[in-house]
């Protein structure tokens, strides 16, 4: 019987989606709760009332907070088809490139996205800077190796996200003739039988990326 | 271990490098320390080589492979020599726990820390409610009336804000303010601490943190 297990999480969010795919990597069941995060519902502000966002895992009425805590969680937690290598200077890679995903490259793939004229061609040089360095840490069909692994699931986002910031922006971010082994990793990626039931709808990310990126125009019209 | 080689590349006053020296002497690990004169602007050939991304102490280097970021290598270092003084607790939700709040005060310096020596007026005012409030929080959400915040035993989260504590003495001057006194189990907390051989050998003389900060204000024209 599948043990209490919630996870709040949204439709869209790239973070809430490494759980997703994580659990069900796993072969682990779990209750999905989708959160309006205009409208936090009470269990969300009870389980994370630091930080207030999702994703949050519940397991037996304990929550876990951030989504790469709640990875490492569920790797121990539940051993089967481990995510992380076992080898811990092979582990200290995969989290060293994560929190590189997380503090250089999204960050910077998000500038271009809601920057303006100069800022947003210092961001695009920045992104593609961060971009190669990832392209060079491909060794295999994935970052985990033959399989899917944690830093798989970490950088899932530029799988499905890139190509829709680039028809919203109008820009071409990701030249997939400079990143042969990136763009080979986004298609693997994206196809993988344990991934691809997930995405959220493609049209759907769209609109609402269209909306975002009209908010971040009006809020800072280019001078 | 037998035939170990580990160097630690780190700058005397550096809180991060704080946290390796802590956990590398609760488990008795011989080292070579290295200084990087951090302060000044030119980077030796050794931290280029083993840190090349953000060039960056602290650096453990282990048998000539370097592990940058301090809580990856804090980690490296409890998956390694696992037979004294683990650093983290073995229930994966502990573990949990212990990294949210590790993560939460890393945040700390950045958000608040840096702004208390580096700015003045209202900025400078903000800072320091914004690290009054956090710390308040900690006491009460992840310390509560334990000895240490992994409860009995001295770890992962206590090593993490025993190095951002080292820097208080120095922001309170600043600040004009005094964080004792708003926070006496943190206090209380941090005298335990002292008391552990492993921190009161390994802090930095917070006067000399003082005096450095004062040079800094002067090199950058922040006074």
């Amino acid at each position: 019987m599948a043990e209490e297990l919630k996870l709040h999480r949204t439709w869209s969010s790239p973070f809430g989606l490494r759980i997703v795919w994580a659990l069900h990597i796993k072969g682990i069941e779990y209750d999905a709760i989708f959160e309006d995060l205009s409208q936090k519902s009470p269990e969300l502000l009870q389980y994370n009332p630091i930080h207030k966002k999702i994703p949050v895992l519940v397991h037996k009425g304990k929550p876990i907070c951030e989504s790469l805590v709640i990875l490492e969680y569920i790797d121990e937690t539940w051993k089967e088809a481990p995510l992380l290598p076992q080898d811990p200077y092979e582990k200290a890679m995969a989290r060293f490139w994560a929190k590189f995903g997380e503090e250089k490259l999204l960050p910077s793939i998000w500038s271009v996205f809601t920057g303006q004229g100069e800022e947003k061609k210092e961001a695009l040089g920045l992104a593609v800077q961060n971009l190669e360095l990832l392209e060079e840490q491909l060794k295999e069909k994935f970052f985990g190796g033959e399989k899917i692994g944690y830093l798989d699931l970490v950088f899932g986002w530029l799988a499905y996200l890139l190509d829709v910031f680039e028809e919203v922006i109008d820009l071409k971010l990701f030249d997939a003739g400079k990143f042969p082994l990136l763009s080979a990793w986004m298609k693997n990626f994206y196809d993988a039988p344990e991934i691809k039931e997930h995405w959220p709808p493609r049209d759907k990310l769209v609109t609402k990326f269209q909306v975002l990126h009209e908010k971040y125009q009006t809020a800072n019209p280019p001078k | 271990m037998e035939n170990d080689k580990v160097i630690l590349l780190d700058f005397w006053a550096s809180m991060l490098g704080l946290r390796l020296r802590v956990a590398l002497a609760e488990k008795e690990i011989e080292y070579e320390y290295k200084e990087e004169d951090s302060a000044s602007n030119i980077k030796s050939p050794l931290l280029l080589k083993m840190n090349p991304i953000h060039k960056k102490v602290p650096v453990l280097i282990h048998n000539g492979k370097p592990v940058c970021e301090s809580f990856i290598a804090l980690e490296y270092i409890d998956e390694v020599w696992k037979d004294k003084a683990p650093l983290l607790p073995t229930d994966p939700y502990e573990r949990a726990q212990a990294r949210f709040w590790a993560d939460y005060i890393d945040k700390l310096y950045e958000n608040f820390g840096r702004k208390i020596w580096s700015t003045k007026g209202e900025v400078q005012e903000g800072a320091k409610k914004g690290l009054i409030d956090s710390l308040k929080l900690l006491e009460q959400a992840a310390l509560g009336d334990k000895l240490y915040f992994g409860g009995e035993s001295f770890g992962f989260a206590d090593i993490a804000l025993i190095g951002i504590y080292s820097w208080f003495y120095a922001l309170e001057i600043f600040g004009n303010f005094s964080i004792e006194a708003e926070c006496p189990k943190l206090d209380a907390w941090d005298k335990r601490c002292k008391l552990r051989e492993s921190v009161s050998k390994s802090l930095p003389d917070p006067h000399k943190i003082y005096e450095l900060l004062l040079e800094l204000k002067k090199t950058y024209g922040l006074e």
